[in-house]
């Protein structure tokens, strides 16, 4: 019975992954944190080294691999900073795999091709500045005018927003029917360089601050026709599809980070002396430890779980669901537990520990907050 | 090839079934009588024999039908599901600890005469090894076995032992001698029936069907051919038998909070407040989505150790300290999430919770015995700590 599902092949390729990002992203992490940004050049050379199409389809410009191909991807990004993780997986597992899902072979070849090779950086855009969790009520809108659409609206707290080269964006294109409020949503690749399109604000965050998150503007953008991704009206459907995938990459790499942290955690409790003993011996510190270990292993137990569902191309709704919710709280308790294991050590700006406390609180409220997450779960369950 | 393979195969839903009939025939109906009366019937074992429950992990030389221990895993989670853990728990301890003992450390004849009728259900074990001086401590245990010509002389007493009032023989851990280290303790298959053993029935709070038993030792006469292992091997036996021991545990509490969580959810659908069902409320929507999270998550861990266990059955290259790492945390993360469901079931039916014509109070007083046996949560936080590389 085999209990790792990566196979020999998957080992070089997370040693390639992992050379990379310790050479080119774990050196700068704390200086971007700081400074609130990092160069596009990450997402070049992540695409010059083929890592931002692991598991997608050669025809389509990627790398052919497995999902587990992906997971080892996450991973290896999510073990050193959550918000370069972040970047990444909206690029290759939220802007892009639409475009795959649903997009035309001309769309594939205008957008996919180069995201995949890093020469575009995408953005997905769903919340608004009024409305979040609940997508059926979005009001950015596109009207038909003659070939083209135009687009007017705002959306806000978009992942890349300010440097994204295009954004897989819902929109509505429909009057609002009350009765079937998901009924007239599409979707559309809005490249960001037409005039209309700006970008308002980059807003400033307590963590994740190296990644830009913008609120941003339409007023007026006229999109081709071609500009829709998918079918009319059935954008509703296409993003959660989309959400889907968002939620595995989210909890993969939050794994990943709460792992790392876990082990820094162990590792001061090891070294750390107080009244004359490391203070790891002491029980109340390391039952904590062990506590947070067994959370981390069975949340990554389920995690990996859903991973398998999704390599055999099973559609696991309930699991992804249990998995996002299960990883944004075990991630905070982790993370909290570090902190308050290295006690002002953990308090200390631009460290590893206090960095990723200030961004993992993100994970219980994007892609799906901890009470939509239960929402979805309640109705899967036949209670709501 | 990447991911994972099966854990369970369509043989293996088949045999669900079987069990899943057993359980609906032969032991749900008389539950509520049988809880009420702290009692269930000998021939129970027979009948569990019969339809090839105990057999699973066994080879079929002695009457088993495997080893295959996810279908041993399909009838834990089976059988836990049953109207009355305490039955369960008995049936349970039989195969999980004194037969297989028997099974891992017994030597032909002693596998003749003690492990095939135990998988037919004709004889009815039970495993000593807890003590009133000793729980967690297993190096203190004090029940001492002295060698006399081809005989052992056994004196002492054990306590907490599931079939202990009723087992024909009981597996017992004894003090062989005193030295340092763990190599003083020896196993030994006692018949009740000998001269100077008296068992005696305990009254918990908790698994009221269940024959949980005080056993004494006053000079008990126990033959050489019956020692179980070498001398000394039987603290290593012990703590090798535990990893699967707590897979077992993790498997059937998760049974019995997924029984919980479903019965709470019916009440709440049955149930009107203000107006509406309770399920409407959407704090209770929430909670069960919570606890079937932490369900779901829970059986993800216990099926990676069982896959660990299963993994180095088959002789596959697992490390000691890995099994031992991921079986006490499925143990640690199972148990007190069956009795956290247990909890919200006796909540979700307010004043009703505490009634015994419900069964969510015996689920909550059954599912409390989780954290305490077979290893206690501390002492597997000591056990994870420890591998963490941190002093437990």
């Amino acid at each position: 019975m085999n209990l790792s599902p990566f196979t020999e092949e998957h080992d070089l390729l997370r040693k390639t992954i992992r050379d990379w990002v310790d050479s080119e992203i774990a050196p700068h992490v704390a200086d971007w944190e700081e400074q609130g940004d990092f160069p596009d050049d990450v997402f070049r050379r992540a695409g010059e080294l083929g890592f931002l199409g692991l598991a997608f389809p050669e025809a389509a410009g990627g790398q052919g691999g497995d999902y587990w191909s992906q997971v080892v991807f996450l991973e290896e990004v999510g073990r050193v900073s959550q918000p370069i993780a972040m970047v990444l997986s909206v690029q290759t597992d939220m802007a892009t795999p639409p475009i795959l899902e649903f997009g035309t072979e001309a769309q594939i070849d205008r957008w996919l091709n180069p995201a995949l090779r890093g020469e575009l950086i995408g953005a997905i855009g769903i919340t608004e500045p009024d409305t979040g969790s609940d997508v059926a009520s979005i009001r950015t809108h596109a009207e038909r005018d003659g070939d083209e659409w135009v687009l007017n609206g705002a959306k806000m707290y978009i992942t890349n927003g300010a440097r994204a080269d295009f954004i897989t964006m819902v929109v509505r294109t429909g009057d609002i029917d009350e009765a079937n409020p998901w009924g007239s949503i599409s979707m559309f690749i809005v490249d960001t360089s037409l005039p209309g399109f700006s970008v308002s604000q980059k807003l400033e965050k307590a963590g994740m601050r190296l990644s830009d998150t913008a609120l941003i503007y339409m007023d007026d953008v006229r999109l081709p026709a071609d500009a829709l991704l998918g079918v009319e009206g059935e954008g509703f459907k296409q993003i959660m599809w989309e959400l889907q995938g968002e939620r595995m990459g989210v909890s993969i790499f939050g794994v990943a980070g709460a792992r790392a942290v876990l082990e820094a955690a162990v590792a001061y409790a090891r070294e750390r002396e107080a009244f004359g003993q490391p203070i790891g011996s002491f029980q109340a510190v390391s039952h904590r430890l062990a506590e947070m270990a067994t959370e981390l292993e069975a949340v990554q137990a389920l995690v990996y779980e859903c991973c398998d569902l999704w390599n055999r191309g099973i559609y696991a709704t309930e699991e992804v669901a249990m998995a996002k919710l299960a990883v944004g709280q075990m991630t905070n308790r982790v993370v909290d537990t570090a902190v308050q294991t290295m006690g002002g050590a953990g308090l200390v700006e631009g460290e590893f520990v206090s960095r990723e406390w200030l961004g993992m609180r993100i994970g219980r409220i994007g892609g799906g907050s901890d009470e939509v997450q239960r929402q979805i779960l309640a109705r899967i369950m036949g209670i709501a | 090839m990447s991911g994972f393979e099966p854990l369970f195969l369509e043989e293996h839903d088949a045999y669900r079934e079987t069990v899943r009939r057993f359980v609906n025939n032969e032991i749900n109906p008389h539950a509520e009588v049988w809880e009420e009366r702290r009692d269930f019937p000998r021939e129970l074992f027979q009948k569990a024999g019969s339809a090839g429950l105990f057999g699973a992990k066994f080879e079929e030389a002695w009457g088993g039908t495997g080893p295959d221990y996810a279908a041993e895993a399909v009838a834990i989670e089976e059988l836990s599901r049953s109207m009355t853990f305490g039955t369960a728990s008995d049936l349970g301890a039989h195969s999980q600890l004194a037969a297989l003992y028997v099974d891992r450390f017994g030597h032909e004849d002693q596998k003749e005469r003690y492990l095939r009728p135990s998988i037919s259900g004709d004889l009815l074990g039970a495993l000593a090894v807890t003590e009133p001086g000793a729980g967690s401590d297993v190096n203190g245990i004090r029940t001492r076995a002295t060698r006399d010509g081809d005989n052992w002389l056994m004196s002492g007493s054990k306590v907490f032992i599931t079939n202990g009032s009723w087992a024909d023989y009981v597996v017992v851990a004894a003090r062989t001698s005193d030295g340092p280290g763990h190599g003083n303790v020896t196993l030994f298959i006692v018949d009740t029936g000998s001269d100077g053993f008296e068992q005696r029935r305990m009254k918990l709070i908790a698994w009221h069907t269940s024959h949980t038993g005080e056993l004494f030792f006053d000079a008990v006469r126990v033959p050489d051919a019956n020692r179980l292992g070498d001398v000394g091997a039987g603290f290593a036996s012990i703590m090798t038998n535990f990893q699967w021991e707590r897979v077992m545990m993790s498997l059937s509490a998760l049974a019995l909070a997924d029984l919980s969580l479903e019965t709470a959810i019916q009440y709440a659908k049955d149930r009107s407040a203000f107006g509406q069902p309770v399920i409407k409320f959407q704090v209770w929507q929430h909670r069960f989505a919570d606890l079937a999270v932490r369900l779901r998550t829970s059986k993800a861990l216990a099926y990676k150790a069982l896959r660990m266990h299963i993994a180095s059955e088959q002789g596959d290259n697992v490390s000691r300290d890995q099994l031992v790492k991921f079986t006490s945390m499925a143990k640690l993360h199972s148990q007190r999430l069956a009795w956290d469901v247990a909890d919200e079931c006796v909540q979700v039916h307010g004043g009703a919770g505490a009634l015994k014509e419900y069964p969510a109070q015996r689920f909550w007083r059954d599912a409390r015995v989780g954290p305490i046996g077979g290893g206690t949560d501390d002492i597997m936080r000591n056990l994870i700590a420890r591998s963490l590389g941190l002093a437990g």
